[in-house]
């Protein structure tokens, strides 16, 4: 069995003496007879290290490793520089709490007040916060920060993420706050129908860029519409597309939010990720979550601390916007480490190759035989409709590729590129489709 | 120390990316940012000295000693970080096909059916991602149950004041109002405040039991019972778990629900502020109202954020479980209620506890007496830890005590550990009459003084801009 | 601690007077001292309707937050936008700086002197 206890036994029994007891249980004496645990734990018994390792590594085998992954749908497989896998694992920064107490934790701080200026500059806004959980939880924080007194509706287009929409549908359904989807038109927001929908009661109105089929949506008409109606514009961006695409910024968005995960965290079976907040000056106050500020201490020097707590859960208790606590620290923490080792070139050459590789695979599908659902542009992602969708996935991945995503009607594809996929697997990837298809 | 962007130069870079091997492609102009990000542009020499500085200014618990009341920071062993970062579980897609994901499904269907022993729970799911998400999704369960009897009327969650931020401002994200009950003069639920509370539009009531005092309510049976005599539900924060695993389990505690902190108690870590895992249990007849994901699937079901949740914390946590045992989880339990009634023990006759009893895994103490004896706050006696290199205790909370300090030293710190802290403590309990300036002022070796927090609230400096 | 005797008073610590038809509220010393460095303030916009004993806004002090309680009912005739970006003049001189001002007020709670608020604030101290 293994455990973590230093003390001895002798050392324990010392201790016990020290209490005038002999037996640890008599330091359970305030829990009642009836409702002690009356058996050992229906638990395996402990294991070495060595054992535990073994378990694990079985169970990860279970798991296939593609060698090529053409899947996103909101988890994107980029390369992740190997300093991006080491300096997280330091054990100051992995092993510290919440940084409360400024004077041991200014490390801590610094790098959360780095990653918010990053955040502020790939998204062209004026203040972030230290992160959310992921992206889906920081469109649903954000539809919280545009309701008020006179406006409760949230609205939310059809081409965001459907985990993002659903996410955002139960915080409402939690806020008793109602959620009204805008639906497509082409594979983007159907511009008509949200100006249909926007109302007096309109709070904010939630659009992806790109959306979830990949397409740029028609961001300047649509926050256009929603300020013309007096609500709030809420723009989830793909980070990487931030490094060359026209910024919530200069869009004139009120929050912008995203997932963190393309910003050098693993797929992981779906997280840990972040989610990234984004405001202008005028919301700051509304942000949820911590956020940290620069400040001087007793000697004159810069100092970072948690600040504008008045906000947060631990002193507004049930007045509260959001009861977040425990963010994401760590992988913000990453997020901003891959953004500094790649740079502003580097960040956006990411983002060009994926573009140009997405372009790349999806002609070479086009002539294999596939046909593309949509004409608009995209950015990494994109749609394919053909026959043997099945067919043609079950082929790549007797070959080691993972492929795109079988959307619900089941005769169409979404497929990612990132940087990591090379022309030659591309090219193989084309080939096995048409073969798949003939 | 300077910021990273501050030692940024033009032209440093990392060589990272193969050259582009299919034809280049670019946006029109007309949907470019029209200036790049102004991140910084550094060597990668230059970017790892820039964390390696900043390391040195951060302590985690495997640093030093870090009762943190509440938090319960324990060691947190590096063997769960390896098994976590084995590239059959990093690389694997969210949305992989079920036959691909077997080893994924396994690791959460074994930490599901080891949590629910542990806990008494019928069911559970992984897909909160903290304690506070967790709260959220577990008091949605209860909202949803009521509504699936058409039983609206129940728009009250009872929360007891000495209760962590989390409870109440979750009761209010889930839309309830909430209904704050004062403690006892002993720190526990008073019942009759309880029983006057109760009615036909409660919904729930939330509860920590050991209690944020580090006491163990032993009225917990006529507690639940009440509650659900009343036709509420009790759903338990698990954050004080630690003190009673494999002990006493929330589910024979009477119990329907509960969210666990795998941060806190199944020693997964802390981050510097996340990444956590705040699994939530429930009862059988709950289970049907559990979040839909990636494993749990069923139409109706809520989501609270996307895919399967903070997966690799899971393996983290299920590496810890399966490490410890059958025995290793109750030895953890009781070593840290050991370790806690030792320290307060040692500690006596200086800063008195708020509530002098057995305690379980943490205990509070005031400092109200001692103020008023010597201006010297609990603040004060926080600061002045630092510079001994310990991290100071949870500082006024719970706030049904005044000047409190709040401790929690886990089961993974030794006794001479304990010893050396109740020395320190007995140290400044002694200076603050002789010589409470240097409390006052302090810390005095750390790496900044006593931050300006006033002005960081009144002129928020929030980004880091280029001087113009 | 300062009650100027021209004012009246609440028992939530909040100062009235009476400019014609229009109520000027502020908070008083006391409030002021037991909040410590007040950061920021959340005020009501021009228009809103208050209600006598419930709460129109929030002060924040860096480890705090209090609700600001209107001692009448009425409309939010206009607010002090000085202290969105000064709050700290609220302890500089709580009294020279007013909160909001009310019009069409309708009702009003029962309030106090300065020497009868002097005596409850001894009370609660």
């Amino acid at each position: 069995m293994g455990s973590y206890i230093p003390s001895s036994e002798a050392e324990r029994r010392e201790m016990l003496e020290a209490l005038g007891m002999e037996s640890v249980r008599e330091l359970y004496k305030d829990v009642p007879e009836s409702v002690l645990l009356d058996r050992p734990l229906n638990l395996p018994e402990g294991l070495s290290e060595m054992e535990v390792r073994a378990k694990l590594e079985d169970m990860a085998k279970l798991n296939r490793n593609y060698r090529i992954i053409l899947r996103g749908a909101g988890a994107y497989d980029h390369y992740i520089p190997s300093i991006v896998r080491y300096i997280p694992a330091k054990e100051e920064f992995l092993t510290a709490y919440t940084p409360y107490q400024a004077e041991m934790s200014q490390g801590v701080l610094q790098s959360i007040f780095e990653y918010q200026t990053m955040i502020c500059e790939l998204t062209g806004m004026d203040v972030s916060n230290a992160s959310v959980y992921d992206g889906a939880s920081a469109a649903a924080e954000a539809a919280a920060m545009c309701r008020d007194r006179k406006r409760s509706v949230t609205l939310i287009s059809e081409t965001v993420h459907p985990d993002v929409i659903n996410t955002v549908r139960t915080y409402c359904y939690g806020a008793n706050a109602e959620l009204k989807v805008v639906p497509a038109k082409d594979g983007k927001t159907d511009l008509a129908a949200l100006k249909e929908m926007l109302a007096a009661d309109t709070a904010g109105v939630i659009f992806q860029q790109p959306n979830f089929f990949g397409l740029f949506e028609d961001a300047e008409e649509i926050i256009a519409a929603v300020h013309e109606a007096g609500a709030m514009a809420v723009m989830s961006c793909n980070p990487i597309a931030l490094a060359v695409m026209k910024t919530p910024g200069e869009l004139g968005a009120d929050v912008a939010v995203g997932e963190g995960q393309p910003l050098g965290l693993p797929l992981g079976f779906g997280g840990p990720y972040l989610g990234f907040m984004a405001t202008t000056q005028k919301h700051m106050r509304r942000l949820p979550g911590r956020i940290v500020g620069e400040t001087v201490d007793s000697r004159g020097g810069k100092a970072y601390v948690l600040s504008l707590q008045a906000r947060e859960q631990h002193i507004r208790r049930e007045k509260a916007s959001s009861n977040i606590c425990s963010n994401e620290a760590l992988c913000a923490l990453t997020a901003g480490l891959y953004m500094a080792t790649m740079g502003p070139d580097g960040m956006a050459e990411v983002a060009r190759q994926c573009m140009a590789k997405a372009h790349y695979l999806a002609s070479k599908l086009v002539e294999a035989g596939c046909r593309l659902e949509y004409s608009g542009r995209f950015f990494h992602e994109f749609v394919t409709r053909q026959e043997n969708c099945r067919e043609i996935l079950g082929a790549l991945s007797d070959e080691g590729i993972l492929g795109g995503l079988l959307l619900p009607d089941g005769e169409s594809i979404l497929w990612c590129v990132t940087e990591k996929a090379s022309k030659e697997a591309l090219d193989e990837v084309a080939d096995i489709v048409k073969e798949a298809l003939a | 120390m300077k910021l990273i962007f501050e030692k940024s130069m033009p032209g440093h870079r990392s060589d990272l990316l193969p050259a582009l091997d299919v034809p280049a492609f670019d946006l029109p102009v007309s949907m470019k940012r029209a200036e790049k990000p102004a991140l910084p542009e550094l060597s990668e020499t230059e970017v790892s000295r820039h964390y390696t500085e900043l390391v040195q200014q951060v302590h985690g618990v495997n640093c030093g000693f870090y009762p943190l009341g509440s938090c319960t920071m324990k060691y947190n062993p590096r063997i769960d970080e390896e098994t976590a970062a084995l590239e059959g579980f990093t690389h694997v897609h969210p949305l992989a096909d079920a036959r691909d994901t077997a080893g994924c499904r396994k690791v959460l269907e074994t930490a599901k059916e080891l949590l629910c022993e542990i806990t008494g729970m019928d069911d559970m799911t992984f897909e909160p991602a903290a304690g506070a998400h967790g709260e959220f999704t577990g008091v949605l369960l209860i909202k949803q149950y009521h509504k699936s009897r058409g039983d609206e009327a129940r728009r009250k969650i009872i929360v007891p004041d000495s209760a962590h931020g989390t409870n109440p401002a979750t009761a209010a994200m889930c839309g309830f109002d909430v209904v704050n009950i004062a403690s006892g003069p002993d720190g526990l639920v008073d019942l009759d405040a309880l029983k006057a509370a109760l009615g036909p539009d409660v919904a729930g009531l939330m509860l920590t039991n050991p209690n944020t005092v580090g006491l163990f309510d032993s009225n917990i049976l006529e507690i639940t019972r009440l509650v659900h005599e009343a036709g509420g539900l009790c759903y338990y924060d698990g954050a004080n778990l630690n003190a009673v695993m494999g002990v006493v389990r929330p589910g024979d505690m009477g119990f329907d629900c509960v969210h666990l902190n795998l941060h806190k108690t199944f020693a997964t870590p802390h981050g510097g502020g996340g990444p956590g895992a705040g699994a939530v249990g429930c009862k059988a007849f709950l289970a049907d109202f559990l979040p839909r994901s990636v494993t749990m699937d069923g139409p109706g079901r809520l989501q609270v954020r996307s895919f399967a949740g903070n997966f690799l914390v899971v393996v983290k946590a299920l590496t810890y479980i399966l490490t410890l045992g059958r025995e290793g989880i109750p030895e953890a339990a009781e070593n840290a209620v050991l370790n806690a009634n030792y320290l307060m023990e040692k500690i006596k006759g200086t800063f008195e506890p708020a509530f002098d009893r057995v305690c379980m895994h943490e205990f509070v103490l005031t400092l109200d007496k001692y103020k008023k004896e010597t201006g010297v706050s609990a603040l004060d006696v926080a600061k002045s830890l630092i510079d001994y290199g310990m991290h100071p205790p949870t500082m006024y909370f719970p706030l049904i005590v005044h000047e409190a300090l709040m401790l929690e030293p886990t089961e993974t710190e030794s006794k001479a550990t304990l010893d050396e802290a109740a020395e320190i403590f007995r140290k400044l309990y002694k200076q603050g009459f002789e010589d409470p300036e240097t409390m006052k002022t302090a810390p005095h070796h750390a790496a900044i003084g006593r931050p300006d927090e006033v002005r960081a609230a009144r002129n928020p400096v929030l980004r880091w801009k280029k001087e113009v | 601690m300062n009650y100027p005797a021209s004012l009246q008073y609440s028992r939530d610590h909040e100062w009235l007077s009476q400019e014609g038809d229009i109520a000027v509220i502020g908070i008083t010393d006391f409030a002021q001292h037991e909040l410590g460095d007040v950061v920021f303030i959340n005020l009501p916009e021009v228009g809103d309707e208050v209600t006598a004993g419930e709460a129109f806004g929030d002060v924040e002090s860096v480890k705090a937050v209090s609700d600001l309680l209107s001692p009448v009912t009425g409309i939010v005739a206009e607010i002090n936008e000085e202290l969105m970006d000064s709050p700290e003049l609220l302890n500089d001189d709580p009294y020279a700086n007013w909160i909001i001002k009310v019009e069409q007020v309708t009702d009003t709670e029962e309030l106090m002197s300065a020497a009868a608020y002097a005596d409850l604030c001894e009370t609660e101290a």
